[in-house]
Order: C-alpha cells, then sequence, then structure tokens
C-alpha cells in the first residue's frame, strides 16, 4: 500500500473509531464506516491539512469511498 | 455559581461597556480569556485589572483579513478557544429613505459577516474537542424592529437565525450555539439617548430600568457552563420584560 494511502488511512481509522480492516478500497464513508456529513466535511479537511492541498467542495462530493479519497490526493499532491 | 476553571474564552468588542462586563464575569468563572477589540487602551486596562489569565487582541472586525486571523492569534495566546461570545457591535442609525449602502453594508459586516466568520474558525477547533460554546450576542431589537435602526435590526436578526443553523450543525458534537438578546442596558451606546427618549424607553421597560451589563455577563456565564449543554438554539432576553418573546 502506498504512503499515501497509509496516511489517509490513518486519519480516517482516527476520525470514525473504526477497525483497520473496515476501512478497505470500496468502503463508503457514509454507508459502510458509519459517518454522517458532518464527518466527510472534517475528513476532507483533515485531508486537506494533512496533504497540504485544497479539495475544492464539488470535488470533495465525489469523495464517497477511501478509494476515492487515496486516488483524488494521489492526483492532487 | 458555573464554573469556567481552565476554559479558554474569546470576547469581541471587549472594550465595550457589556463586553468587557462579560470578560470580566467570565474571568471571575475560572475562565482565560482573549479580550479583542478595536481600540488596545481600554483592552490593556481591562487585563491589567484582571492580572493573570487575559490576553489583549487587537482587531478591527471591519476588515476581513484581521477576521479571519483572530481566531488563529486566539489560539496561540490561550492555546484553544473553547468558549467564543460574538459582541462586538456597531450602529449606524438613520432612516432607511435616508440610509446609504454604506451605513448598511459596515453594520451588517461588523455585527453579521464578522461574527459568521469567526464562528466558522472556531468551530473547526471546537469540532475536533468534540466541545464548544457559542454565544452571539443580538438584540432585543431584532426581534421587535426599531424605527432608524434598519441595518442594525436586521443585522441582530440575522444573528439570530445564524445561530440556529450553526446549532442546528453542531449538536452532534457538543457544542452550543445560543443568543443573548439585551433589551435597554446602560452603555455608551444608550448615553447617546437624551432624558425624553430614555423615559420613553423605560415607560415601555415593566422592569422600570435599564439592565445593567453585568445581567448580560450573567447570561453568557450561563450558556458558557457545562450545566447549559442541552440549551442550543435559543435565545435568552435579558430586557426586563420589554418584550415578551
Amino acid at each position: 500500500m502506498s504512503d499515501i494511502a497509509d496516511r489517509v488511512k490513518k486519519i480516517v481509522v482516527e476520525h470514525l473509531g473504526v477497525e483497520e480492516d473496515k476501512v478497505t478500497e470500496t468502503a463508503s464513508f457514509i454507508d459502510d464506516l458509519g459517518a454522517d456529513s458532518l464527518d466527510t466535511v472534517e475528513l476532507v479537511m483533515a485531508f486537506e491539512e494533512e496533504f497540504g492541498i485544497e479539495i475544492p467542495d464539488d470535488a470533495a462530493e465525489t469523495i464517497q469511498t477511501f478509494g476515492d479519497a487515496v486516488g483524488f490526493i494521489t492526483k492532487a499532491s | 455559581m458555573f464554573d469556567l476553571t481552565g476554559k479558554t474564552a474569546l470576547v469581541t468588542g471587549a472594550s465595550g461597556g457589556i463586553g468587557a462586563d462579560i470578560a470580566r464575569a467570565l474571568h471571575k468563572a475560572g475562565a482565560v480569556v482573549g479580550l479583542s477589540g478595536t481600540r488596545v487602551q481600554p483592552l490593556e486596562a481591562l487585563a491589567a485589572e484582571l492580572g493573570e489569565r487575559a490576553h489583549v487582541l487587537e482587531c478591527n472586525l471591519s476588515v476581513p483579513e484581521e477576521v479571519e486571523g483572530l481566531v488563529k492569534r486566539a489560539v496561540e495566546a490561550m492555546g484553544s478557544v473553547e468558549i467564543l461570545v460574538n459582541n462586538a457591535g456597531i450602529t449606524r442609525d438613520g432612516l432607511a429613505m435616508r440610509m446609504s449602502d454604506e451605513d448598511w453594508a459596515s453594520v451588517l459586516d461588523v455585527n453579521l459577516t464578522a461574527s459568521f466568520r469567526l464562528c466558522r474558525a472556531a468551530i473547526r477547533g471546537m469540532m475536533k474537542a468534540r466541545q464548544g460554546r457559542i454565544i452571539n450576542i443580538s438584540s432585543v431589537v431584532g426581534t421587535t424592529g426599531n424605527p432608524g435602526q434598519a441595518n442594525y435590526c436586521a443585522s441582530k436578526a440575522g444573528m439570530v437565525g445564524m445561530s440556529k443553523a450553526l446549532a442546528a450543525e453542531v449538536a452532534s458534537r457538543g457544542i452550543t450555539v445560543n443568543a443573548v438578546a439585551p433589551g435597554f442596558i446602560e452603555t455608551a451606546m444608550t448615553d447617546k439617548l437624551n432624558e425624553a427618549q430614555k423615559g420613553g424607553i423605560l415607560s415601555a421597560v415593566p422592569a422600570g430600568r435599564m439592565g445593567r451589563p453585568q445581567e448580560i455577563a450573567a447570561a453568557v456565564v450561563y450558556l458558557a457552563s457545562d450545566e447549559a449543554g442541552y440549551v442550543t438554539g435559543a435565545t435568552l432576553h435579558v430586557n426586563g420584560g420589554m418584550a415578551m418573546i
């Protein structure tokens, strides 16, 4: 697993308080990991801080799963 | 009565009559206070009076960049902002037909927009901490209206609506957002009224007197306390009965 994926996973695990093995490529933050809309905003802000990037609102909406997040951040950073 | 020992509080407009007493009351309850305002001298004097646990944070809320930086500076000074009191406010009174766009905009900018920006900035840390208190100082005229104050009334009503929306957004994170709506309080703002105006106002106040800044501060201390954790999206009217709403 790439360094980016590791760092994203760490944020997700810490923030949502879920088991690491639940955070799979296709795991949806809301449907599978129990996030609410506020959690998704917090996650996006945490990603922005961790990776020093800006995630615009329309892009943030497309980040539904762990895989989406890793993909977006890999491209952006 | 309410213990705020170790809590950190940022108060805007702390150089004014109500703001200074809010800061004093929070400080007396044990909080570390960040005193924000445009006039440094009264802030320094208040900080000297309070002694330890008081930080002066000069800020002109009509300058967006200064507003954006204020919460960050408060966190640097105090370690966090667990209580935010948006108290700063200005008036530019005039009948609507003669009110300039500039007078309209400047009141909305300082009273409402700056408050929103400070809420947005402070909520970030509060979300992480899973606790926080935001208290927005509105006014009775935000509910009742007042001739000559279309801008001020709009800004104060706006603060109530904003508080409710924010309260709904962040309630699940242990953060409460409330408003306090003072009636006529003895301050520099009401000192400008002449005796006839004051007489007219007092005849409409069942309590038969103006309120004291300490009485607003007491409401703020309550809403800032752990005991008020189930109170959110509320407006606490402190007005001697002049408007029972």
